[in-house]
């Protein structure tokens, strides 16, 4: 096996120096009733290219684009991804590193991630970001939990408009501790109704996403004052990074802890994973966050460096007592995100952001001219829900057998949205694309 | 005789990433707009992030330099405990990359994404075999995201017996994510010592388990890289009570095809694909920590989980007794399809051999080191082993010393201060993908560092001093928090 290095004479070599004489005897201390009685049932090893070419055939039965045009968003985007992203995370320095424990020699990591934290300020609008965590889902979760110890209350409002596996993960996480769960209903333009949180009393935190599952944009301001009227935090979540390139940040519309999905920049889809958890916070609330962060310091001759930092909030130093169990994170994903967003800077952010709005909104103008209903007027970014009426189930299948997956039903997740279907189209959707998607949904 | 493997070289310095940009510049290119531009309401748009504009140059030049500051698996050595950094094979950067897994939406319909679903399916299904355990479920991003969802499920069983337990036993060489895992579902982390011989005493066990009592969180091998050889009375213990056997699958790469974790009592066990199955550790992550379970906990498991019916693979959510979801969508997709390489190109033997040699790498270290340093059982170990600076202690020399000498010489230090129960441990993992002739240098280097103590401690007290900083104020970072630039 070409990963182990061990010739047979160098085996035995070893062997005398530990005074064995097998490999077998190196686990006398294993009781023999612990011990396997068969060998391990599993498929014969693969040569390099016999796994190439079944690789190949597993991946060839996965649609993805060209061959297929997939209209879907709802938590996963399809972005462009610069070659340099991938070449530079690529380097094994980086990839093959653990984490960043031993500073002196760990630097590379460090510093990028703490470009990282200050990139991801700037695009949350926080004054600190955590290096990263799972994904968007426990970013939330966690955030969520964290209002509950800033607080000293059990009830959290969530709106129905987060994205329903967001909210299915928030549910896990609060349900063993036993902290209930609210949940925000909908208005017909297709935000939250905050009218019901004025009722209850005793809530930790409002949380919102914008833009919402339906694509629409929420009136965070607003949401912000109505929480803090009953003493609660406003916690902003988003599936689409991309937003906050055209949109006001979510922390400066008065969101204390912003938790989110960073996917969108420079990550593949993968199936849904590893994807980039990011959770930002006020200064004040800085000894509060879970998770990993990376903090600036100087050596003892006086040269700027980084260390991981503020580990006294973490498992490994209080156990039980920590701000939250995570440990590995997403490091990774971390540096992958601000390569792209270096790569694309203030200036490409914007105008990749404004070019997702305009495919987006020229496709909702083309399915609204062709006669589709459009539910919600509120305004969208690059997704949003169009009608297409109950008996559009088997037009949904021919169009998949088609080559063309004609958004998310949403029925599964609202059922009195039959007909609802959530569609999106980013920067990688050309017109021709977007045309035939609604020559075809319009037949 | 080798060059030793430490030297110095031109390294060069790097600014922050905004110390580069100028305004205008941009580092990648946009699709032309081919749609009218369609005015967005002004109340909702911002200025957009303050990024810095660099080109595609700046940007290649900036991350390549720092790159250049960082040791990783392919640089060299890396013998942290219980962290199995082993070489991750440059196949499976390939494999994940491939169009059809890394461009795969995660809500396609069924019947688009079957290779993705098959690969879950038959990856659950190596991972049950290898294990010994009967079901598995791949949501878990990480290890203590593992560990968490194995301690779901453990409560959930609880509550469907209708009795819900306050405590779990969790023995003084655990991991620190165990009790801070164990902590988020309520249950408060009874302490156990380990016995003279460095594994548990069945008689503490019995001390602790009553019928409030949850189960025991276990490592098997421990951190001490011992096995624990009552494995069975204890789990024994604890079944009779009503409790459950939670092992933490870290130290799993000293045992595949060797111990049946199901066999000796297991009930859950989270694995590490990060560690044992040999996908890169990223400078930290992105992991994934699978869970084994027996068949009666199955139906606790995460959903949606995939089913296959006739040739065909699908998605099933509706399982009442699920303890819900554990992340957005399936877990670390292109992290499974990395393990799926490994196991596939290692095979039954493969594994098996792997095992073996990282267990004679780890003992091999053990004799060879023994007279330098304190060894705080001296018995044999399984995949990793466990001194001590108890030997340094007269000259002043300690643990973290001798770490930052032995980067000088060109390798990763290994695990410092953990396990807790040995003080100043040093915990040394090699991993079966190191060569006798890379272990040798290495034990050449800890020898020469356990010389240099004796002669010379203030080259060791100021140590390091070939990298491209020296050690670093901590203490000011966590004074006074400088977190973003």
């Amino acid at each position: 096996m070409r990963y182990l290095p061990h010739t047979p004479e160098e085996i035995q070599e070893m062997l005398g120096v530990v005074g064995v004489e097998s490999l077998d005897q190196l686990f006398l201390s294993i009781p023999p009733s612990c011990r396997r009685q068969s060998d391990l049932n599993l498929p014969e090893a693969l040569s390099e290219w016999a796994l190439d070419e079944r690789m190949d055939r597993l991946a060839a039965r996965t649609a993805v684009a060209p061959e297929v045009k997939v209209f879907l968003g709802a938590g996963s985007y399809d972005h462009f991804i610069p070659a340099a992203v991938d070449a530079l995370a690529g380097r094994s320095e980086f990839l093959t590193a653990y984490t960043p424990y031993q500073p002196e020699i760990s630097q590379g990591t460090l510093q990028a991630i703490y470009e990282y934290q200050t990139l991801a300020c700037h695009l949350m609008g926080t004054e600190v970001a955590t290096a990263s965590h799972y994904d968007g889902a426990t970013a939330l979760a966690e955030a969520l939990l964290m209002a509950i110890r800033k607080t000293d209350r059990r009830r959290v409002a969530v709106s129905r408009l987060i994205h329903p596996h967001y909210r299915q993960v928030v549910a896990t996480y609060l349900h063993p501790a036993g902290y209930e769960i609210v949940e925000l209903p909908y208005r017909s333009d297709g935000t939250t109704d905050l009218s019901a949180v004025a009722g209850e009393g005793d809530l930790a935190a409002v949380a919102l996403q914008s833009p919402n599952f339906f694509g629409c944009i929420e009136d965070l301001a607003a949401g912000a004052a109505t929480a803090h009227g009953v003493g609660a935090m406003l916690v902003a979540g988003f599936t689409e990074a991309l937003a906050y390139g055209l949109l006001k940040s979510p922390a400066s519309q008065g969101a204390e802890i912003v938790a989110g999905e960073g996917q969108s920049l420079g990550l593949a889809r993968s199936f849904g994973g590893p994807g980039l958890g990011m959770l930002g916070t006020r200064q004040v609330h800085m000894r509060s966050l879970p998770g990993r962060l990376v903090g600036k310091t100087v050596d003892q001759e006086g040269r700027q460096g980084f260390v991981l930092t503020l580990a006294t909030r973490e498992q490994h130093i209080r156990r039980e007592r920590a701000t939250s169990n995570i440990c590995t994170n997403n490091s990774h994903c971390a540096l992958r995100a601000v390569m792209y967003m270096a790569a694309l800077g203030k200036t490409g952010f914007r105008e990749l952001a404004v070019l997702n709005h305009d495919k987006a909104a020229y496709l909702k103008q083309a399915l609204a001219a062709a006669g589709h209903r459009i539910p919600f007027s509120r305004a969208t970014f690059n997704e949003f829900v169009v009608d297409f009426g109950a008996s559009f189930e088997p037009v949904y299948r021919r169009l998949q057998e088609a080559g063309i997956v004609a958004g998310l039903p949403l029925a599964r997740y609202y059922p009195e949205l039959e007909g609802g279907y959530l569609l999106c189209a980013t920067e990688t959707a050309s017109r021709q694309d977007l045309d035939r998607l609604v020559k075809e949904v319009s037949r | 005789m080798r060059a030793p493997l430490g030297t110095t070289g031109l390294i060069l310095n790097e600014p922050l990433l905004w110390e580069r940009g100028r305004p205008g510049r941009r580092g990648a290119s946009l699709p032309a707009a081919d749609v009218p531009p369609s005015p967005m309401d002004p109340e909702l748009c911002g200025d957009g992030p303050d990024f810095p504009d660099l080109s595609e140059v700046d940007l290649v030049r900036h991350f390549t330099r720092l790159s250049t500051w960082n040791y990783g698996v392919d640089t060299g050595f890396y013998p942290l405990g219980s962290c199995t950094m082993k070489y991750n094979p440059k196949t499976h950067e390939r494999q994940a990359a491939l169009k059809g897994f890394a461009a795969a939406h995660p809500l396609l319909p069924a019947p688009l994404c079957q290779g993705a679903l098959q690969l879950i399916w038959e990856l659950e299904r190596d991972l049950a075999a290898i294990t010994g355990m009967d079901a598995v479920s791949l949501q878990p991003a990480a290890g203590a995201h593992g560990e968490l969802t194995g301690m779901l499920v453990i409560h959930a069983h609880h509550q469907h017996q209708g009795h819900q337990r306050s405590k779990i036993i969790i023995p003084d060489t655990a991991h620190g994510t165990n009790p801070a895992s164990a902590a988020l579902c309520g249950y408060r982390p009874v302490a156990v010592a380990s016995g003279p011989e460095g594994v548990l005493e069945p008689s503490a066990i019995a001390a602790v388990m009553d019928e409030e009592t949850a189960g025991i969180m276990v490592t098997n091998p421990n951190t001490l890289g011992l096995f624990e050889t009552h494995i069975r009375e204890i789990a024994a213990i604890v079944h009779d009570k009503g409790g459950l056997v939670y092992a933490d699958g870290a130290n799993l790469n000293a045992v595949m095809g060797i111990v049946d974790m199901g066999a000796i009592g297991v009930d859950v066990i989270h694995l590490n694909l990060h560690k044992t199955f040999a996908t890169p550790h990223g400078g930290g992550g992105p992991g994934s920590g699978p869970i084994c379970v027996r068949r009666r906990l199955e139906p606790y498991l995460p959903v949606p989980r995939v089913a296959k019916a006739g040739e065909r693979f699908h998605l099933e959510a509706d399982r009442p007794l699920s303890i819900g979801r554990m992340g957005a969508f399936h877990g670390h997709f292109g992290v499974m399809v990395k393990a799926y390489s490994y196991i596939r190109s290692m095979g039954a033997d493969g594994l098996r051999r792997a095992s073996e040699l990282a267990v004679l790498n780890a003992n091999y270290v053990k004799e060879r080191l023994k007279k330098d340093f304190h060894l705080a059982y001296d018995r044999p170990c399984m995949h990793e082993c466990v001194f001590s600076d108890a030997d340094q202690a007269p000259f002043k020399v300690t643990t973290l010393d001798m770490a930052k000498r032995l980067m000088d010489y060109g390798f990763h230090p290994p695990t410092i201060y953990f396990p807790l129960v040995v003080h100043g441990a040093i915990m040394i993992e090699p991993t079966e993908t190191e060569s006798k002739a890379d272990l040798d240098c290495f034990v050449a280097a800890m020898q020469a560092i356990a010389e240099e103590a004796r002669t010379e401690p203030e080259t060791v007290h100021s140590a390091p001093h070939r990298t491209k900083v020296r050690r670093l104020d901590e203490v000011l970072a966590a004074r006074k928090p400088c977190l973003i630039g």
